[in-house]
């Protein structure tokens, strides 16, 4: 059987894929190929029809099919090949990657890099356990905001929604706006997981209540939801016993965290950070597998699609890199640990710099709010880089450069810590 | 299946089998053998919604029961014929075996005499293990325990599959299955049974065969039987995430109390691994809720088994209701009411002895006058569907060049295609609903339980029963998944 | 009349500064914490006459999708967006439609033109979603 060879192959047509195939044909691949299982490009941001996407990448307050409608432009201009409707089964070291399309039948396509853009998916029921029965009416809001903005359906009128993630705090506004009634958004942390200004003009702006330090400990209803039992917790999380409340509703949404979607990486023997859910990668965002790079939501959950344009750009332009013989391995890399107040840290292993690069950038989130805050880099047991922050939170990512010089000092243990500052 | 056909009972039969759970489908398939009419009534719209669907799904090896029980026969029997029932309706089986734990040198003389009664049951290969042996094959158990009962011949199925199996093949062998068509009254005449009636007519029929699982002895009160009573008792269970599944190889039993036989750690037939059940007697025999309370007392007895446990791989939990009338099951015919006969009270090994409770309840109704004459073109196998992913390149080429619907794959979880979802919709007592299709081909099993395919089965389901997106029912008739939007302007509705 | 002292959570940018903006006799008088001139503005703005952008879908005839994303080109006035949304909701297009074609020149009179969010084509693939 016949296998086309491409430079590099990214797997997933989002924000993620598209940039970084944009990044490898910036960098000097020929051939660029995006495999998207969807019907069109442009992955989660098609549904997300809301603005505030690409302050930063554009300067404009895009719609997220505004933001996705720029880059398919500019892959269509740079006569990348995109397949649609074909799923990646597999992908094998050496840079196969196999495929399934209904038109195409399975195929293998030979990569000289391949970059992983799966992007994440929603944390379930499930994976909170919330005890109950199990009606009709219960959805993650990625599915329902689908079915709403893309489809054209309703998943009910009365909605309680659980966790305060950002889709959650969005689809509570755009229920609203639908006609839907939203009773309240229930937390469990001591703090919202959504960012400001979505708690502002999503739920402040509707008279819709945020209840921290809450936890839905029953879902109720035979057919179709009837209601759910809520009641606060303590510092374990724990239900406290008298507080509980019985709320009615006929429809559950769940916004409880994304889990970066990592099948086919697993299943290739790649190394992963078990926190951050993805690949442990290097600063070119190569992962333990050679020739094999990971960039956007597949490698940590972000919540600005900006950063994830530059990170996958970062990812193809190093994929190209290593097809044309540029770019190394994977060896005598450096490693970068999440200290105290860190709870993760991307890249999470540096290799020698090549020599074009003056900084490295590198993206964290905190484990706790503080105001202010100190991030500090040592370099085994002495600080050699630290930069107070006004505000840190654990739904917000940091982002930092730090020049090559200040990292590569000769150190054997790079480790960063977020503590509280003064005022 | 015809909207219509779905929708009517014919106006009599020479069988009515009140029930399409794993004992009422299985029954239906025996007597398929048979020239007769067979009608089976289920209240739910799809089989296996009581019991049959949220149990343990493992087919025993037969040493619990006390020996000249019921059980403990059909239980034997059951495990022995299922291997070839399994190959011809398509049923995935897996034998992987089990291990009865004992904590401790007490327990261990529990096992003994569990072995004693297996084999006085006639289960073959039980063997006492020690600590050694039974950590050299499930190095994830508890290194306290003292040793275990292994028992090679116990398997895993999927409950659902199975009842779908035999209900697919009694439907192809001109069984005829009426979903939600709950039994309002079974009529007698001088003591003996003359029409089943229901919502949507009346069958006379000479023989009714009582497989109404926690509803049975509520049937049976209906007949003017009340020899036995229900009382349903609840399990409750947490589903894990395969990346776990390394931590049983096969079935973990603790050592048995009086009441059941305890919170299990076991393997799937599907590969994951679960928990459960705990029991716990209920009023209510609708009530499927899992409770905070049940959840935490099955994961402290899952990990004295398996002390590792990781909570946080859970992917969803369930509960499930058995129907207990006493310590045996209620098997044959109503000492109460001619024509009568009853399948009740089928709790654990329910699901192992259902193909043997099929050939005695057959027993059963010649002994109480059916006439039984063999039907030549009786077919005992389900024709097979392939599972594009496990299938080689060259079969899902051909596959894919055959039906295009092969190369789309909806459930990411479970590389599930198009085309597989549509068979499920498309065979004889097809999936009609959300959960149906989940069940019979797993899109929404996996980890993202249904968070991506969830809306595209939904219009799958749409497009090929040829209703609304807005019709489409996650399972019951009052379960529809969406609404449509709103058209007009947003004061109209209530807003807050 | 007094003084009176409102605190705002700018929406400007996401990285969710806040501040608080004094008013007397409805008139800004004082601007305390915020970091940047558009928070400022937004701020000011936010006490006395807030806006918001609008985002919502109109039906589509004809088209590979049932619905198109629009979104409005400025600000609208904050108690105006319900009825914004409203009026939207009784649009129907038909494809093919381009990325920023105008969907309603002026909505409510309001000034305000509604643009479309991204492109569709006429239908014609076969997926099922």
């Amino acid at each position: 059987m016949h296998e086309p060879y491409y430079d590099v192959v990214t797997i997933g047509g989002g924000p993620a894929g598209m940039a970084a195939a944009l990044g490898a044909r910036e960098a000097g691949a020929d051939k660029v190929l995006i495999l998207e299982r969807d019907r069109e490009l442009g992955g989660i941001l098609q549904q997300c029809i809301h603005n505030g996407f690409g302050l930063r990448r554009f300067q404009a307050e895009l719609t997220g099919p505004g933001y996705a409608h720029r880059y398919i432009e500019m892959v269509e201009k740079a006569g990348i090949d995109v397949w649609l409707d074909t799923t990646v089964l597999a992908t094998a070291p050496g840079g196969a990657v196999s495929c399934v399309s209904p038109t195409g039948g399975p195929q293998t396509v030979r990569a000289g890099a391949v970059v992983y853009a799966m992007g994440c998916r929603e944390r379930t029921r499930g994976a909170i356990r919330i005890p109950g029965s199990r009606p009709a009416g219960v959805f993650t809001a990625g599915a329902a905001q689908r079915m709403v903005n893309m489809e054209g359906y309703l998943p009910g009128h009365d909605v309680v929604i659980i966790g305060s993630g950002d889709i959650g705090l969005i689809m509570a506004r755009r229920m609203t706006l639908e006609g839907a009634r939203v009773r309240a958004v229930f937390e469990i942390m001591p703090y919202s997981n959504g960012l400001t200004r979505n708690i502002v003009q999503c739920l402040n702006d509707f008279s819709i209540p945020l209840y921290l330090s809450h936890s839905v400990v029953a879902v109720h209803g035979h057919d179709r939801v009837t209601g759910v039992t809520v009641a606060q917790v303590d510092s374990h999380f724990a239900p406290v016993p008298g507080t509980e409340f019985e709320l009615p509703c006929d429809c559950v949404l769940l916004s409880v965290g994304l889990i970066p979607e990592n099948e086919l990486t697993r299943s290739a023997g790649i190394h992963m950070d078990s926190v951050t859910g993805g690949a442990v990668v290097d600063q070119f965002r190569q992962t333990s597998a050679q020739g094999f790079f990971a960039a956007g939501n597949v490698l940590h959950v972000h919540d600005l699609v900006d950063w994830v344009s530059r990170e996958a750009e970062t990812a193809g332009q190093s994929a190209a890199r290593f097809a044309h013989g540029a770019l190394g391995g994977t060896g005598g890399a450096l490693a970068v640990s999440a200290g105290a107040g860190v709870r993760t840290v991307v890249p999470q292993r540096l290799v020698p710099p090549t020599g074009d690069e003056k900084s490295v950038r590198f993206y964290f989130r905190a484990t706790q709010p503080l105001q202010p805050a100190i991030l500090a880099l040592h370099a085994d047991d002495n600080v050699v880089w630290q930069r107070r922050l006004r505000v840190v939170k654990p739904s917000e990512m940091v982002v930092a450069d730090i020049q090559v010089a200040t990292l590569f000092q000769g150190a054997e243990n790079l480790t960063f810590t977020i503590s509280p500052a003064t005022e | 299946m015809g909207g219509t056909e779905a929708w009517s009972v014919p106006p009599r039969a020479d069988v009515v089998v009140i029930g399409g759970g794993i004992v009422g489908a299985a029954i239906a398939r025996e007597l398929s053998r048979y020239q007769l009419s067979v009608v089976v009534l289920e209240k739910a719209p799809d089989v296996a919604a009581g019991t049959s669907k949220a149990n343990s799904g493992i087919l025993h090896a037969g040493f619990d029961a006390e020996p000249g029980s019921w059980k403990a026969r059909l239980n034997v029997r059951g495990s022995q014929i299922y291997a070839q029932i399994a190959e011809d309706l398509g049923i995935p089986r897996r034998v992987i075996g089990s291990l009865v734990v004992a904590q401790n040198a007490d327990e261990m003389v529990t096992l003994e005499a569990l072995r004693q009664r297996g084999i006085s049951n006639g289960v073959v290969g039980l063997a006492i293990w020690d600590r050694d042996q039974v950590l050299a094959h499930e190095p994830h158990v508890s290194p306290e325990i003292a040793g275990a009962l292994w028992a090679p011949s116990a398997a895993v199925v999927c409950p659902f599959l199975a009842t779908a199996g035999f209900a697919e093949n009694a439907v192809r062998n001109g069984v005829q299955i009426v979903t939600e068509c709950p039994v309002t009254a079974v009529e007698t005449e001088a003591g003996a049974v003359v029409a089943v009636m229901t919502p949507r007519g009346r069958i006379e029929t000479r023989h009714v065969v009582n497989a109404a699982g926690v509803f049975s002895g509520h049937v049976s009160r209906m007949a003017g039987d009340d020899s036995f009573s229900i009382t349903p008792r609840k399990g409750e269970y947490i589903l894990f995430d395969k990346a776990v599944s390394h931590l049983a190889n096969s079935v973990l039993f603790p050592t048995p109390d009086k009441i059941s036989k305890g919170i299990l750690v076991s393997p799937t037939v599907h590969g994951n691994i679960f928990i459960g059940p705990n029991a716990s007697p209920v009023e209510d025999p609708e009530d499927q809720e899992t409770t905070p309370e049940g959840l935490a007392a099955i994961v402290a007895g899952a990990q004295r088994i398996v002390p590792d446990l990781p909570v946080q791989a859970a992917i969803t939990e369930f509960a499930g209701l058995r129907a207990v009338a006493g310590k045996d099951f209620v098997i044959g015919p109503s000492p109460m009411v001619k024509g009568l006969v009853h399948a009740a009270g089928i709790q654990s090994p329910g699901l192992t002895s259902a193909p043997a409770i099929a050939e005695v309840i057959v027993e059963s109704l010649r002994d109480t006058g059916l006439v039984l004459r063999p039907r030549p073109e009786f077919n005992p196998t389900n024709p097979k569907r392939p599972k594009f992913i496990e299938q080689p390149v060259d079969v899902q080429a051909a596959l894919i060049a055959e039906n295009p619907l092969y190369g789309r794959v909806i459930c990411r979880c479970e590389t599930i295609t198009e085309a597989e979802i549509v068979a499920a919709i498309r065979a004889p007592g097809g999936a009609r609903t959300l959960d149906g299709v989940k069940r019979r081909v797993r899109p929404g099993c996996g980890r993202c339980q249904g968070g991506f395919c969830g809306p595209r089965v939904t219009a799958i389901l749409a497009r090929e029963l040829g209703i609304a997106v807005t019709e489409v029912r996650k399972d019951s008739a009052g379960s529809r998944l969406f609404f449509p939007r709103s058209q007009g302007a947003v004061g109209e509705n209530e807003h807050a | 009349m007094a003084s009176e002292i409102h605190p705002i959570l700018c929406i400007g940018c996401p990285s969710g500064c806040g501040g608080e903006v004094v008013v007397e006799d409805g008139k800004v008088t004082e601007m305390r914490g915020f970091t940047c001139d558009k928070g400022k503005a937004y701020a000011a703005e936010e006490v006395v006459a807030p806006r918001r952008m609008v985002t919502t879908t109109v039906r589509v005839r004809g088209g590979g999708l049932p619905l198109l994303p629009v979104v409005s080109e400025q600000p609208v006035p904050k108690d105006r967006v319900l009825d914004c949304v409203s009026q939207l909701r009784a649009v129907e297009l038909t494809a093919p439609i381009a990325a920023g074609d105008v969907v309603v020149p002026d909505l409510l009179g309001l000034g305000i033109r509604f643009v479309a969010s991204r492109s569709i084509g006429a239908a014609g693939e076969g997926y099922p979603l």
